[in-house]
């Protein structure tokens, strides 16, 4: 009972204490919130990659090797690859003949359209043109009806599956399959509606493309070229053997010779991973190091602030001492104050952060589960008691006799 | 068994360069009831002999009884529990908390006597309303008069039931008129009971008390009954 009056009374002392000095308290919170608005920016950039990650790795199958003219994450030397040669369409017949891991190959090309349906229409709509062997090593599902099958392809029939989003947006409640829409002006049947898959890394949506045959594809668009040659493999357990033997096909289809450097590359789901860690790491690295020194800064802030309130309040504490306050309640007392500045700082920067973290949205994909406020709560409560146990402590020990006297 | 009872009490100062003997051997018996007036010149003393009455501080050497207890011997938070359930101070500065209203300032021994809220609030509104500030419950010290704040201090005094008022210099911020007042409700406050020590150097203050104890230079110079006892007019 007497605990619990006495935090009662703390904390109102507290509010009326920094109540009336707003600005001293505001300017002594600002490394706190600088601190917390970091600490939890980072946390959120961290959790949203994650989460993205997380969703998009299975849009990119451990057992799926993709032959490219570009690495994913080209780095510096970005200028070599430049001039590499396209990936031909072609190579996937290859690859399939010749390769003894691959169960799956299909190679894709993509372009952007527009979608009509009488008078709705999309812009700027992913057109990806590919085989049926696609759906194999997309890991992907179809919702209603089916994927484009292996005649269609060979006939190069006017056939396309949707994401799901196009069929939410052109279609509404209307069944699409078997309905036509026109891409680029040609009309093509729907044959199948692809299930939801999201963002890809929470910035690119998937679900906003379609896919027609790609004999139908080269004919709309016979300037884009370069293809991504996809290819499934039979055993997880055998993927680096898969890999040589690929750049070996790779190579003779190329025509290179011994001494000269691949000029492909073949990518895996592993890549992403190491870029996931690395950019997490990075996030991590810088986010802690502003936090940390922003937190020290804040945190002797207070406790400054702290040290002057206690001198103020001196007779204030001789006062509570006479009446009966014990060492225990004064220390409370200040601690609560000390606690409260902090906590103020780190409820500001928690909804600072929440703010940026739109602005950050647009580059990196962010989230905010309850642990990372609840974290940032806690960092700053301790933040508030480092900062002022020493303060409260002097104060609890002051001399009540002196402190009556003082002026 | 007196209420106060003090014996060979020797407080001594270090100063670093020098000892200061502030008392040099007090034997002092005060019983439930009674009205004193500690007098002295400043530097006599008395303020370090009301401090350790007031458990404020602790002597050198010697023994301090309050009500049967030894409290020269217990630590600084047994010290603040007897302040606060025994003593009840009342200052010459008046030594309100400047933000607080008067029932707050009233409150704040009951706070730490650990009184919940309702009961709290009934006592500091009783206790202002026996000083007649039953209307001043929510001014702030700097809203209310000299004479009102010391009121205010009074009612933090009496609002716990303490077994002593202790005031040093009580009037001593005060107008004459004003300070009669405050002088007549220890009057009133003695003559329901309560033991009453009043620290003063003023000779017309202490004529208010039925005992006057003399310091000089550590030591009671005289301790003797009043004869000629002022009772003070209310205003």
């Amino acid at each position: 009972m007497g605990f619990l009056l006495q935090l009662q009374e703390s904390l109102k002392i507290a509010l009326q204490s920094i109540f009336a000095h707003k600005l001293r308290s505001a300017l002594t919170t600002l490394g706190i919130i600088i601190g917390i608005v970091s600490v939890t920016l980072m946390n959120m950039t961290i959790e949203g990659l994650g989460e993205a990650f997380r969703s998009s790795i299975s849009a990119i199958g451990a057992d799926v090797l993709y032959i490219q003219k570009w690495p994913w994450f080209a780095g510096e030397d970005w200028w070599k690859y430049r001039n590499r040669r396209e990936i031909k369409i072609s190579y996937a017949k290859d690859i399939k003949e010749r390769s003894t891991y691959a169960v799956a190959v299909a190679p894709t090309v993509f372009s952007r359209s527009t979608l009509r349906l009488g008078s709705n229409s999309m812009e700027n709509v992913i057109v990806i043109g590919t085989t049926d062997e696609f759906i194999y090593t997309a890991g992907v599902s179809v919702e209603f009806g089916r994927f484009m099958s292996e005649v269609e392809v060979k006939a190069e029939r006017p056939v396309c599956v949707i994401g799901a989003e196009i069929a939410e947006k052109l279609f509404g409640n209307v069944n699409p399959i078997g309905r036509d829409l026109k891409i680029a002006g040609r009309t093509f049947r729907v044959v199948g509606v692809l299930e939801k898959q999201g963002k890809f890394l929470g910035l690119e949506s998937l679900d906003d493309r379609v896919y027609i045959p790609i004999g139908q594809f080269m004919r709309m668009f016979p300037w884009r070229t370069g293809a991504t040659i996809t290819v499934k493999i039979k055993n997880m357990d055998e993927i680096e053997e898969a890999i040589e033997e690929l750049r070996g096909i790779m190579r003779t289809l190329r025509r290179l010779k011994p001494w000269q450097e691949d000029d492909f590359s073949v990518n895996r789901q592993e890549l992403l991973l190491n870029a996931y860690n690395q950019t997490v790491g990075v996030i991590g690295a810088v986010g802690l190091g502003i936090t940390v020194l922003s937190l020290i800064v804040g945190g002797i802030g207070v406790m400054n602030i702290m040290f002057v309130s206690v001198k103020e309040r001196t007779r204030e504490i001789g006062i509570r001492k006479a009446v009966g306050a014990t060492q225990r309640a004064i220390l409370m007392q200040f601690l609560v104050e000390a606690i409260m500045i902090s906590l103020l700082g780190g409820v500001i920067g928690l909804i600072f952060a929440v703010i940026l973290g739109f602005v950050v949205d647009q580059i990196l994909p962010t989230s905010l589960p309850l642990w990372v406020a609840l974290l940032s709560i806690f960092i700053s409560i301790t933040v508030g008691v480092i900062s002022g146990i020493i303060p409260a402590y002097k104060a609890s020990k002051l001399d009540p006799v002196e402190s009556l006297r003082y002026e | 068994m007196p209420l106060i009872k003090l014996e060979n009490i020797v407080k001594i100062y270090d100063l670093g360069a020098e000892k200061v003997h502030a008392l040099r051997g007090i034997n002092l018996e005060i019983e439930k009831g009674e009205y004193v007036a500690i007098m002295g010149p400043s530097g006599s003393g008395k303020s370090t002999l009301m401090n350790i009455i007031g458990c404020l501080d602790t002597p050198t050497s010697g023994r301090y009884f309050l009500n049967g207890v030894n409290v020269s011997e217990l630590s600084d938070n047994e010290l603040a529990r007897i302040r606060n359930k025994e003593i009840g101070f009342v200052f010459q500065m008046f030594n309100l908390l400047p933000r607080a209203d008067a029932l707050h300032n009233v409150e704040l021994p009951l706070i730490y006597a650990g009184v919940p809220g309702d009961l709290r609030k009934k006592l500091a509104r009783e206790a202002l309303e026996q000083v007649g500030l039953g209307d001043r419950l929510h001014h702030k010290p700097n809203e209310l008069s000299g004479g009102q704040r010391q009121r205010v201090a009074i009612a933090r005094a009496l609002v716990n039931k303490p077994s002593i008022i202790l005031a040093d210099e009580p009037t001593g911020n005060l107008d004459t008129k004003t300070g009669n007042e405050i002088l007549a409700l220890f009057d009133e406050l003695h003559s329901r009971g309560n033991t009453i020590i009043l620290v003063t150097h003023e000779p017309d203050v202490a004529r208010h008390a039925h005992r006057i104890i003399r310091i000089r230079d550590g030591m009671i110079e005289s301790d003797e009954k009043v004869v000629d006892r002022i009772i003070a007019q209310k205003g």
